[in-house]
């Protein structure tokens, strides 16, 4: 045993490894529960990477995309656990991340050096929001359909460049089994080769600067601030979220197995009370009521910029935020935070009454 | 190796009080991953496992009817599926039938009746079997192809085995 840690360590360099874990430290502080969201957020990822493989075990995008969603979900043995973990895993990965992100933000854990942490995350969020839509046309049920065939309005709507980019990633002037087959390579294959390294580049930030300090318990004299280890105690509390998430996965997936609508059709018109996932529900609600106000096109294109014009407000928040880089109270930026918060989140509510 | 064993403090309790709150909750948690790999491994076994269960189901077949088949000219043979596995029925000149597995006992090639040598072949590794008892003529094959039991019916052929 000590000689095959010794061979190991030779060549391998383990107990470097060793005393950085030794060395790394978690601060304890009221606040030291939002640590674990970035956690939960990696696991829901592996999570999303096993089933994802083994959903590819049996999918057929192309034509026979339902029919092969249909044999998962009703033939394969336990395809239905699978096919559900996959999809609660992939709704609790992008709540957990929201959560990390605001958590993030309210600490003010994007002031420097942490800049690229802020940055990278939200480059992650956003592809895994893509992920999210790309995927959900998989089954090529008529809720896929529809969701993709109004989400690809979106890119229609920038002027000019728009309408070809639309047909560029539908493959043609209608969603159909060309749309399924790109959207099927942009989701295991384009976005995971993406997602993969910025991931570790996240990850190596994190390990990098360890985690940040909200600015009033940095305020406070070192000998006054508490920390645990990482190894063992953090990583044994991470563990256990870990465990908590698998069995929320497990359970919802098992309470609630997602189901399979009819297929996509054509000619048949979209369903009452059609509306999309949670997370794209607060623009779907903004664009709606826009579109009510600035009817046609005209609204269409203030909706978007409007989203554009937020998210690189939101992205570059280190760059504004010069207070709390200092050191100090940083009020604006939290106010700022707030009106973020309560718009998506009164927009996601707003759109969810208006459809039930 | 006459290094002296470095002891640490917790091993060196007397044997009487294996039984420690250390030891048990070490067992616990064992236990409970345990249990958590068994709960994730199975139903991934059991869904990867899914078309095998299918084709194990369908390869129990007893008997296959194949329509037409008594228009198989003399001279000639007929590839079918028995169950999932590929077989031979084997019109032979003196107008007798035969009907045998197509599976070499070697290493699984599907094998061929070839007529001018009134032999079943194996090309991959050149097994040869006698057309009418499926027994082993030349070649490496360990054992001889099973045969099954040619009964004609309306309009065709029936093959069952035992």
């Amino acid at each position: 045993m000590a000689n095959t840690y010794e061979y190991l360590d030779d060549r391998l360099g383990l107990s470097d490894l060793k005393a950085l874990a030794d060395k790394k430290t978690v601060p304890l502080h009221r606040g030291s529960y939002w640590y674990y969201w970035g956690g939960i957020s990696l696991f829901c990822f592996i999570v999303q990477a096993v089933t994802g493989v083994l959903l590819l075990v049996y999918y057929r995008p192309g034509p026979e995309a339902y029919e092969s969603v249909r044999q998962i979900t009703n033939e394969i043995h336990f395809g239905w656990l699978i096919r559900s973990a996959h999809n609660w895993a992939a709704n609790i990965f992008l709540f957990s991340t929201f959560v990390h992100m605001f958590s993030v933000f309210f600490m003010k854990a994007y002031r420097q050096p942490r800049e690229f942490g802020w940055w990278s995350g939200i480059a992650l969020l956003l592809l895994g929001m893509l992920f999210g839509f790309s995927g959900y046309l998989l089954p090529m049920d008529e809720l896929a359909y529809f969701a993709t065939k109004v989400g690809l309005e979106i890119p229609n709507a920038i002027p000019l460049i728009g309408p070809p980019i639309a047909n560029l990633l539908r493959g043609g002037l209608e969603v159909s089994e060309f749309t399924v087959q790109r959207f099927f390579a942009l989701h295991a294959v384009v976005l995971p080769a993406l997602f993969l390294p910025l991931l570790m580049f996240h990850l190596y930030l994190v390990q990098r600067h360890g985690n940040a300090l909200p600015v009033s318990e940095e305020a406070k004299p070192a000998a006054e601030r508490k920390s645990i280890p990482f190894f063992p105690n953090f990583l044994a509390k991470d563990l256990a979220m870990w465990l908590i998430t698998l069995n929320v996965i497990a359970l919802m997936a098992s309470l609630f197995p997602w189901q399979l609508g009819p297929p996509a059709d054509l000619l048949k018109p979209a369903p009452l009370g059609i509306k999309p996932e949670w997370y794209f529900l607060s623009q779907f609600q903004t664009l709606k009521v826009i579109g009510q106000w600035i009817p046609g096109y005209a609204g269409e294109v203030f909706g978007m910029s409007l989203f554009t014009l937020g998210l690189v407000l939101w992205f570059l928040i280190p760059v504004f935020d010069t207070r709390s880089a200092k050191g100090n109270r940083a009020r604006m930026a939290t106010y700022f935070g707030i009106f973020v918060l309560t718009v998506l989140g009164l927009t996601t509510l707003w759109g969810y009454l208006a459809a039930a | 190796m006459s290094q002296e064993p470095n002891v640490a403090p917790y091993d060196s309790e007397p044997e009487d009080h294996s039984f420690t709150r250390r030891g048990f909750v070490k067992v616990a948690l064992g236990g409970v991953c345990a249990a958590y790999g068994v709960a994730v491994a199975y139903p991934v076994y059991r869904y990867l496992n899914s078309p095998v269960e299918k084709a194990a189901a369908a390869s129990k077949v007893r008997e296959v009817k194949l329509p037409d088949a008594d228009q198989l000219p003399k001279g000639s043979a007929l590839m079918f599926k028995f169950g999932t596995a590929p077989a031979l029925l084997i019109h032979h000149e003196d107008d007798t039938w035969v009907s045998m597995s197509a599976v070499c006992t070697h290493l699984g090639c599907t094998v061929e009746f070839q007529p001018a040598q009134s032999r079943i072949f194996c090309a991959c590794h050149g097994g040869e079997y006698d057309a009418r008892t499926g027994a082993v003529t030349g070649g490496p094959p360990p054992k001889a192809l099973e045969v099954y039991t040619v009964t004609p019916m309306e309009g065709g052929m029936t093959i069952t085995r035992s």
